[in-house]
């Protein structure tokens, strides 16, 4: 047999038909939904008068939209926001599809629910209306976002019409140094390949970094293969993966533990594997990074200072004129002396349990700067009990963060969590588009330990300096 | 879903490289549950003023552009999110084919399932079609599916690639759920193999 890589390997235990001029249908093993790009599929089924083909499979949860403050389950104030939620619960309710409502502790971001309630498992195949859903690929899972008319065909086929992408190597090698972590490994890649640089592409990440994270680590990383362009992030499933798998709640147990656990096991690329695209960075060069504009490849460390827009090539030139004319910065400004408004904490990047104890860690004891607003939200309500019950919720408090409910909140700033024209902020989201965070808001994307330390300084820090 | 076979029209030209979907439609408007009606949204911060005025540089906003049936982009447009808001307000706005040297991936699906030709040419092919498109209104560009040609104002022919499967879609408006249908023995055979090999999922 000619040696695979893992991404072949999970493809080919997936076809379920072929055409010749390979074309497939791809079967889907778990289909993510959410309230807003779902309601005009389930709108499609209804007037096909189709059902749903595999609603076992299917998984929906409300987190894009929904408000995080106390009152939601009684009451969303925003019309439609509410219509979006109440089609979902309906939706969810008529087809017979696994539901968690906003009044359930296990409700949160959809890629966050997924892993913690065992629905993602090795070598699935994972799909949901969103482009974030490559975050399930560090268990080893084909996982990646699909339109509203792909969403409607899953539903009603368990299938997508696929073809094969190309394999690309992500080799990160070595260790990590002290406060560096997962997000920076994934910037700095994008800011190595660029936005584009995977498309056509699924990657694998692997090297000695990437299996020295943990899994909360691992899926910061694959989260962000989007961002640079690539279909879908893989990471090969290992020890850690299984362990993280074991005893949740949707995960198989006994024989079906062990058969899986077999499988699993063969799931990682042949050392022969043919490869169309091979990136490798030292773990040991990797710095703590930030963003300067509104692009995820404008990515520099800490360390640096604004790029002039003529040091780019083609389009980018004009391109990263107008990001710094958005984001009020000058050419040679150091990136340290950037001031902010705002700290976000959250999202399906950066909002797991261990993202929350990196930034409370250099949090602990401090006050955040005067004048600087700061949220963190949990990526779940499991999340939000977890860093309760081990005191982290606390330290956000004290430090005059405020502590929010589970939701995609000002990732995407769907919910009244915005940022106002012009308001500067540290986020440890994974977008930092023009208008991302709310109408003339500006992002600059970083690790949960980074924003801590700009939280508390009140501009761009290096958390080295703190630690 | 409408049928693409030919297409005479005016080209905009939109040079920015990573046209990102928060860009095409901001997340405001996706809390429709309908996909009709967001035309008018396309590209909205960078054609409306706060105050809901028009910004008159923006390309669209411009006379000669306001019918413009076909974008000619800047490198890796429709980067960014899964949201088919992006296909359909530019359908409604009355977009019917984008043209780009690349696009991202989601997008890219998404324009074939909304009846949209995304093309995508090597740099100096689309940089012609920029050129033309920078002419204005007098400029229609002419696209064949069929024949997989663009010609320009000038009468320069130039040919791109597309997957047979997606032309053959395009070209008839097919509806990929009932095609996906006809194999529905396949993917009960596919499931109860599955069942046997992997009974955990
Ligand atoms: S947290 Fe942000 S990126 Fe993740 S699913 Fe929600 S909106 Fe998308």
């Amino acid at each position: 047999m000619s040696p695979k890589t893992l991404y072949d390997k999970i493809w080919d235990a997936h076809v379920a038909h072929q055409a010749e001029d390979g074309t497939c249908l791809l079967y889907i093993d778990r289909h993510l939904v959410h309230e807003v790009t779902s309601p005009q599929a389930f709108e499609g089924l209804r007037m096909t008068s189709r059902t749903v083909r595999a609603p076992e499979k299917t998984i929906a949860v409300p987190d894009h939209n929904v408000p995080t403050t106390a009152g939601r389950d009684v009451h969303i104030d925003n019309e439609e926001s509410r219509i979006q939620v109440d089609a979902l619960d309906r939706n969810a309710k008529d087809f017979g599809i696994h539901y968690y409502p906003v009044s359930d502790v296990r409700q949160g971001i959809v890629h966050i629910v997924g892993p913690e309630q065992g629905w993602t498992l090795p070598g699935m195949t994972v799909v949901c209306g969103d482009s974030h859903t490559a975050t399930h690929g560090a268990f080893g899972a084909l996982a990646h976002g699909i339109g509203t008319s792909e969403v409607e065909h899953v539903l009603a086929t368990q299938t997508l019409i696929q073809k094969k992408s190309k394999n690309m190597k992500v080799e990160i090698t070595g260790h990590l140094r002290t406060g560096v972590t997962a997000k920076d490994i994934t910037l700095s890649v994008i800011g190595r390949t660029g936005t584009a640089g995977g498309t056509g592409y699924v990657i694998e990440y692997c090297g000695t970094a990437i299996q020295e994270l943990s899994m909360e680590g691992r899926m910061t990383v694959c989260n962000m293969a989007i961002e640079g362009g690539a279909k879908a992030g893989l990471i090969a499933p290992d020890e850690k993966t299984f362990d993280y798998v074991r005893g949740r709640p949707n995960a198989p147990k006994g024989a079906q533990w062990e058969a899986a656990l077999a499988w699993w096991k063969t799931l990682s690329s042949d050392a022969d594997a043919h490869w169309d695209k091979v990136v490798t960075i030292r773990g040991e060069d990797i710095a703590p990074v930030v963003t300067w504009g509104t692009s995820p490849e404008d990515v520099l460390p800490i360390t640096g200072s604004v790029p002039a827009p003529e040091s780019f090539h083609g389009g980018k030139v004009d391109a990263a004129k107008r990001s710094l004319d958005y984001m009020g910065l000058e050419p040679g400004m150091a990136l340290k002396d950037i001031k902010i408004d705002a700290v976000f904490i959250g999202s399906c990047t950066n909002g797991r349990i261990e993202d929350l104890r990196a930034a409370a860690e250099v949090l602990k004891g401090k006050k955040m700067a005067p004048g600087v607003r700061g949220m963190v939200v949990p990526g779940s309500g499991l999340v939000r009990l977890q860093a309760e019950q081990e005191g982290i919720a606390q330290v956000f408090i004290d430090a005059g963060f405020e502590w929010r409910l589970a939701g995609c909140s000002m990732c995407l700033a769907m919910n009244p969590d915005q940022l106002a024209p012009g308001e500067r902020c540290a986020a440890t989201s994974n977008r930092n588009f023009e208008g991302r965070q709310g109408r003339g808001g500006r992002t600059h994307l970083m690790s949960p330990a980074m924003a801590a330390a700009a939280a508390v300084t009140g501009h761009l820090t290096d958390v080295r300096e703190m630690m | 879903m409408d049928a693409f076979t030919t297409l005479s029209g005016i080209a905009a030209p939109m040079p920015l490289v990573n046209i990102d979907t928060d860009m095409i439609i901001p997340k405001q408007y996706l809390k429709t549950i309908k996909r009709t009606g967001l035309g008018v949204a396309l590209f909205d911060e960078m054609r409306y003023n706060t105050d809901g005025s028009e910004k008159p540089e923006f390309v669209l906003n411009q006379p000669q552009y306001r019918k413009a049936q076909i974008l000619v982009a800047g490198d890796n447009f429709g980067c960014g999110s899964s949201r088919e808001h992006a296909p359909w307000a530019l359908a409604d706005f009355g977009i019917k084919a984008v043209i780009s040297t690349s696009f991202a991936d989601i997008f890219f699906n998404n324009c074939f399932k909304n009846g949209i030709l995304p093309v995508v040419l090597p740099e100096p092919d689309r940089d012609a079609c920029m050129q033309d498109a920078e002419k204005g209104a007098n400029s229609r560009i002419e696209i064949d599916l069929g024949a997989q040609t663009i010609t320009l104002s000038d009468g320069q022919v130039i040919t791109f690639q597309i997957d047979q499967f997606r032309k053959h879609c395009l070209l008839n408006g097919l509806d990929d759920i009932g095609l996906t249908m006809e194999k529905a023995a396949s993917i009960a055979a596919f499931e109860e193999k599955a069942a046997q090999t992997r009974p955990w999922v």
